[in-house]
């Protein structure tokens, strides 16, 4: 059957991904590639990153029915309830799967990026939990934007190194996080945080973060007695929580996959993170997928108010849905986001991340019927945001 | 018989490849640096095309390249720079850079244009030898360039000599798995030098990374057909005067006995 869900043997999603990496990295890459699945699928593993999933990170998540937003949209809304995880957000799925991986590969250093810094502390706390060194690239102006995010991951023993280069943010963290590994072959694990990066991090990250669309089936089935909703709501910074949201109805005709890309000030406007909109196919990170970029193949700096969603591109699995249209791809501006996050804890008495505001946001783009049955990830919760959006209620 | 080759059937030792980055120091200055070396006695010189995100290079010589898109260096400015080239110029020249603006230029049309100007070569440190045989390699030869793979110490036996099959003009040896501009013990990499010495490969050998003056130069020398000199050659330019002076002090420092 052709599906969705995996990439061919050399990592690509119809065009996209693939392992476009200088020598330097060519060992760690292909170990990681020749390994993951054997890994993966290893009962004792398996029964650990289980475990921890349950006692650790408290999963299950809920499903919760958002009643008075369900009146409001007219169709049923469901919010899948990963701001709930440990550390309050979807990435400690992947965290803890990578971590448990790079045990199994006898690595003892971690080092990972992060834009809003919730992979950042993802990494740091399941670092501190397995005692391994942990260094955390993040750019200097999320470190600014991010900055209890950044007091948590040096409580938890992370070293947290200002990328400094371009245009400060999660895509120079990925760059320096990369030059990191090249310097340090033997003894280190890259812990990417989305499901971008060379083959296999793309297929892998989806693989640790696919239990979100899994639970999901099975509460909806519960809830309501059908395991398809009609729309699967979802932001994309790189896209590892759209990922996992929709990979179990990826190849559910039915089911329509929304994904929500950060249009800044607006797509147009200079000022953008909507790669879809505005990217061409191009190569950044190790794989081939669509990018922000100049004329000249010069990469572009994105803005979003959302230091995850800060991006200028997008995972291969999520190009390929775009190229095909099995991806339905939406965006929201920072006004709009904002606004979603103020209407969901006056609503519903949540305070969501700006990244997942921006998936809710896309509520309102959707023409939805009382006969649909919505599911959004609500990818994290907004504590770390708490700054931005009062900076936002004193304007 | 290709510039390269011509070189290596002249000179089996010593061989001093140096790079500089294409619009640095000014946006005009890349045939006069090249110019420069070449009076200075280089061999061979890595042309080194800026890109936002240079995933192998450390701090200088991304600095350098950030300083030449700033220059308002593109891909098409080098090759209207580049059209003069052999006019001044007969040490081979090959040409350095990442994917990705190769690729929105137009892979076949980027070597067209390459070979147009009289460049010999293409270093391209993010195109895996697999995406080079199944789409790139026909493409290259067909324009009469030689494309050069890197290998470093976490090579495996099979795979250099797979990367070395697949190469032509000549191997670049990273000295180790590092990014350009880290300090290297020379005593290690010299082990790996003489492994890949005592494999008998088809290419010459060019170290590279971390050669940064004459002992280190004379020691890549030793076990290989000679060494590159990027991240020392670049600081030594930076804010320089007169390009060609200190480009004359700097080789003679590599070289001298
Ligand atoms: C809460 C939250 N949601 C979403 C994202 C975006 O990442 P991804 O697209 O990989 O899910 C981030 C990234 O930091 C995040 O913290």
């Amino acid at each position: 059957m052709e599906t969705y869900q995996h990439p061919d043997a050399r990592g690509y999603y119809g065009q996209f991904g693939g392992a476009y990496i200088p020598e330097m990295l060519h060992r760690n890459v292909e170990e990681l590639a020749a390994r993951y699945t054997e890994i993966m699928e290893d009962e004792s593993f398996r029964k650990e990153f289980d475990a921890l999933l349950k006692d650790y990170v408290g999963r299950p998540t809920p499903l919760f029915r958002a009643e008075r937003l369900s009146a409001e949209t007219g169709a049923t809304v469901f919010l899948k309830r990963e701001d709930l995880c440990h550390t309050g957000a979807h990435k400690i799925n992947n965290t803890i799967g990578q971590i448990l991986l790079a045990g199994r590969l006898g690595k003892k250093r971690i080092i990972a990026e992060t834009g809003a810094g919730q992979h950042g502390v993802a990494t740091a706390t399941v670092c501190a939990l397995k005692g391994l060194e942990c260094i955390v690239y993040m750019g200097e102006k999320d470190i600014e934007r991010q900055a209890p995010n950044v007091a948590r991951m040096k409580m938890l023993g992370a070293t947290v190194i200002p990328a400094v280069s371009g245009s400060k943010t999660l895509k120079d963290a990925t760059n320096e996080a990369i030059r990191d590994w090249i310097n340090n072959p033997s003894d280190t694990h890259y812990v990417i945080g989305s499901v971008v990066g060379p083959h296999p991090y793309p297929d892998m990250v989806a693989r640790f973060q696919q239990v979100i669309s899994y639970e999901t089936k099975q509460q909806l089935k519960e809830i309501t007695g059908n395991e398809l909703p009609t729309h699967v709501i979802a932001c994309v910074g790189g896209g590892s929580n759209a990922a996992g949201a929709f990979y179990h109805f990826l190849d559910e005709p039915s089911v329509q996959l929304v994904a929500v890309e950060a249009a800044g000030h607006g797509v147009h406007s200079g000022m953008s993170a909507a790669t879809t909109q505005l990217g061409k196919t191009g190569i950044l990170h190790g794989s081939k997928s669509l990018l922000m970029q100049t004329e000249d193949g010069q990469v572009i700096e994105p803005h979003s108010i959302s230091a995850g969603l800060d991006y200028p591109g997008i995972g291969p699995l999520h190009a390929h849905l775009f190229s095909t249209g099995r991806g339905t791809f939406l965006n929201a501006t920072d006004e709009e986001a904002l606004a979603a996050g103020f209407h969901l804890a006056k609503t519903e008495g949540i305070i969501p991340a700006l990244e997942s505001a921006h998936a809710l946001a896309a509520l309102n783009k959707l023409e939805l019927t009382p006969a649909d049955t919505v599911v959004v990830c609500l990818s994290g919760r907004g504590d770390k945001d708490l700054a931005t959006y009062m900076h936002a209620m004193n304007q | 018989m290709s510039r390269i080759k011509e070189l290596f059937s002249k000179k089996q030792q010593d061989v001093l490849n140096v790079y500089c980055t294409a619009g640095f120091p000014e946006t005009d200055s890349t045939i006069t640096v090249i110019k420069a070396l070449q009076d200075a006695g280089a061999d061979m010189v890595e042309l080194g095309m800026p890109y936002s995100d240079p995933l192998a290079d450390g701090p200088v010589i991304q600095a350098s390249g950030l300083q030449a898109l700033e220059n308002g260096m593109t891909i098409a400015l080098l090759f209207s720079q580049l059209k003069t080239l052999r006019q001044h110029i007969h040490l081979p020249v090959v040409l350095m850079g990442y994917m990705n603006p190769v690729l929105q230029y137009g892979f076949e049309r980027f070597c067209a244009d390459a070979s147009a100007c009289g460049v010999d070569g293409l270093i391209l440190p993010d195109l895996p030898e697999y995406e080079f045989e199944n789409e790139y390699s026909a493409i290259i030869k067909k324009y009469g360039l030689d494309f050069i793979f890197l290998v470093t110490p976490e090579t495996s036996e099979a795979r250099v000599r797979r990367l070395d099959d697949l190469s032509s003009g000549f191997l670049y040896a990273v000295s180790s798995s590092a990014t350009t501009g880290k300090d290297k013990d020379f005593a290690a990499v010299e082990q790996y030098l003489a492994r890949l010495k005592g494999m008998q490969l088809k290419n010459p050998v060019l170290v590279g990374f971390g050669i940064k003056d004459n002992q280190t130069f004379r020691s890549a020398s030793r076990f290989a057909n000679g060494g590159i000199i990027g991240t020392a050659y670049i600081k030594a330019i930076d804010g320089a005067a007169d390009l060609s002076k200190a480009t004359q002090t700097f080789i003679r420092g590599i070289l001298e006995n």
